[in-house]
């Protein structure tokens, strides 16, 4: 219980930076927006080519729109060694961990939303049928790349050219679930849905389970110097 | 929060043959050390002398390669949070959060060391280090010497054993220098443990009364007196290891 008030104290604080702030989340709304714009002048915004590009191109957003965020998660860290401050509580640093993820998690979900909405309005797309799976499928997929994400922001930190290390660090890794969360959107997309949804899903809630349970059991080791 | 005090014999921290290395370079070489309550102890050395790394050994923030270390009797290797529990530090950098309040701030760690009565230490220590007016002004207008007495608050309000400080007069002008080394005093008077790491001998030691001279990772020497008898042996023992380096 006191890990998690711990957890939720980190969470309240990276929400409470933020929102006063508002650097990451401009920026992620700011890029997620313009791709959505660019690429409904580059294509024919019909409901055939919708199905087909829209999944990789909701992916693709989510994810470079995320990685903007990721970079800002350990950032505000960085100023007066507020790190140290984290470490020098009494706190498992597991805490640490999971109140960035929460916190990622949280600022991810919100510009996606408005990416979707963005998304469903350019594109002439109807949501609307699969709102309850789409909302599922999303978190699930935010929540895996989340959860290696803001492990690997807190490697790549300490590290040179870190805004450049993240992706090379991180893209590879989070592939597994990028391509689970594109085939369930796919799956979503067509009408009745697609047959490997259940399999893709599964798959999220696999790769989740793995992907929050190791950063968890490993972050010690990733803040010790 | 309940900090079971040590038995009054038992050494407040403890370092027994402690090592620890970066990479190939040496940074402690197997120092001992023994501080019992109440004492008010100065590292003194050139800038990589170790001073530094053996504040962070104490407070675990740097796991050493080799040795002991306790904390109230609590081997920090092993229970590092029990160990951080009694110990408050204080460093160059603040710690703080620029965007939060001062009382924002606290709260945070607050919440963090599973305080209660959030609100009344909270003001408490800011009146204590006269803030309680800039309580909910964000940290980023602070002067250097504010946010030096907000990082003060912060490391002591959960009333630890022992404070940890790593240069802590850097950057600050002489009144706020003044006002720390009376706080520091007031601190030890209340029978509270004090470790400092500096390389400036000429602001706020007045209530030193140990002083360990480090010099390539090792204790050197150690000195029981005053500032003043402190700042002649240093000044003689850096005159001495220039003379062993040339």
């Amino acid at each position: 219980m006191t890990f998690l008030k711990q957890a939720g104290a980190i969470f309240w604080k990276d929400v409470l930076t933020e929102f006063r702030t508002k650097d990451a989340l401009t920026s992620m709304l700011l890029f997620g927006l313009l791709v959505i714009l660019m690429f409904h002048f580059a294509f024919e915004p019909d409901s055939m080519e919708t199905e087909r590009f829209g999944p990789g191109l909701l992916w693709m957003t989510f994810l470079f729109a995320g990685l903007l965020g990721m970079n800002r998660a350990f950032a505000t860290e960085r100023e007066n060694d507020g790190l140290q401050g984290l470490k020098l509580a009494p706190i498992s640093w597991s805490a640490i961990y999971l109140g960035k993820m929460l916190a990622n998690l949280c600022f991810m979900l919100l510009v996606e939303a408005v990416i979707l909405f963005c998304f469903a309005l350019f594109f002439n797309f109807n949501l609307l049928p699969r709102l309850g799976w789409m909302c599922g499928i999303t978190l699930l997929g935010t929540l895996g790349f989340a959860s290696i994400g803001t492990i690997l922001a807190a490697v790549s930190m300490n590290t040179r050219m870190s805004d450049v290390m993240l992706p090379i660090l991180l893209l590879p890794i989070a592939l597994p679930v990028v391509i689970a969360a594109v085939e369930s959107t796919a799956a979503i997309f067509t009408d009745p849905p697609g047959e490997a949804l259940g399999f893709w899903v599964k798959f999220l809630v696999a790769f989740n389970i793995i992907f929050i349970t190791l950063p968890l059991m490993m972050f010690e080791y990733v803040l010790e110097e | 929060m309940t900090l079971d005090a040590p038995l009054p014999d038992v050494p407040l921290v403890r370092l027994d043959k402690v090592e620890k290395w970066f990479g190939r370079t040496s940074a402690l070489q197997g120092v001992n050390l023994e501080v019992r309550r109440g004492e008010f102890l100065v590292f003194l050395g050139r800038n990589g002398a170790g001073k530094s790394t053996l504040l962070r050994v104490v407070a675990r923030l740097v796991k050493p390669n080799s040795g002991r270390v306790e904390v109230c009797g609590i081997d920090v290797l092993r229970h590092p949070e029990s160990g951080r529990e009694r110990l408050g530090f204080v460093g160059h950098n603040s710690y703080l959060y620029r965007n939060l309040t001062a009382f924002e701030n606290l709260q945070f760690f607050a919440r963090l060391y599973d305080l209660s009565d959030v609100k009344d230490r909270i003001q408490k220590a800011l009146q204590w280090v006269g803030l309680e007016r800039s309580a909910s002004r964000p940290i980023h207008g602070f002067s250097r010497g504010m946010q030096q007495r907000l990082s003060i608050a912060r490391a002591t309000l959960h009333d630890p054993e022992i404070l940890l400080l790593d240069e802590p007069f850097s950057g600050l002008d002489l009144e706020a220098a003044e006002l720390l080394g009376d706080w520091l005093e007031s601190f030890v008077g209340k029978g509270k443990t004090v470790l400092m790491a500096t390389h400036d001998l000429e602001q706020g030691l007045q209530g030193a009364r140990r002083w360990v001279f480090v010099d390539q990772g090792k204790i050197a020497e150690e000195l029981t007196g005053t500032d003043a008898d402190a700042r002649d042996q240093y000044k003689r023992f850096l005159k001495e290891r220039r003379r062993d380096v040339s």
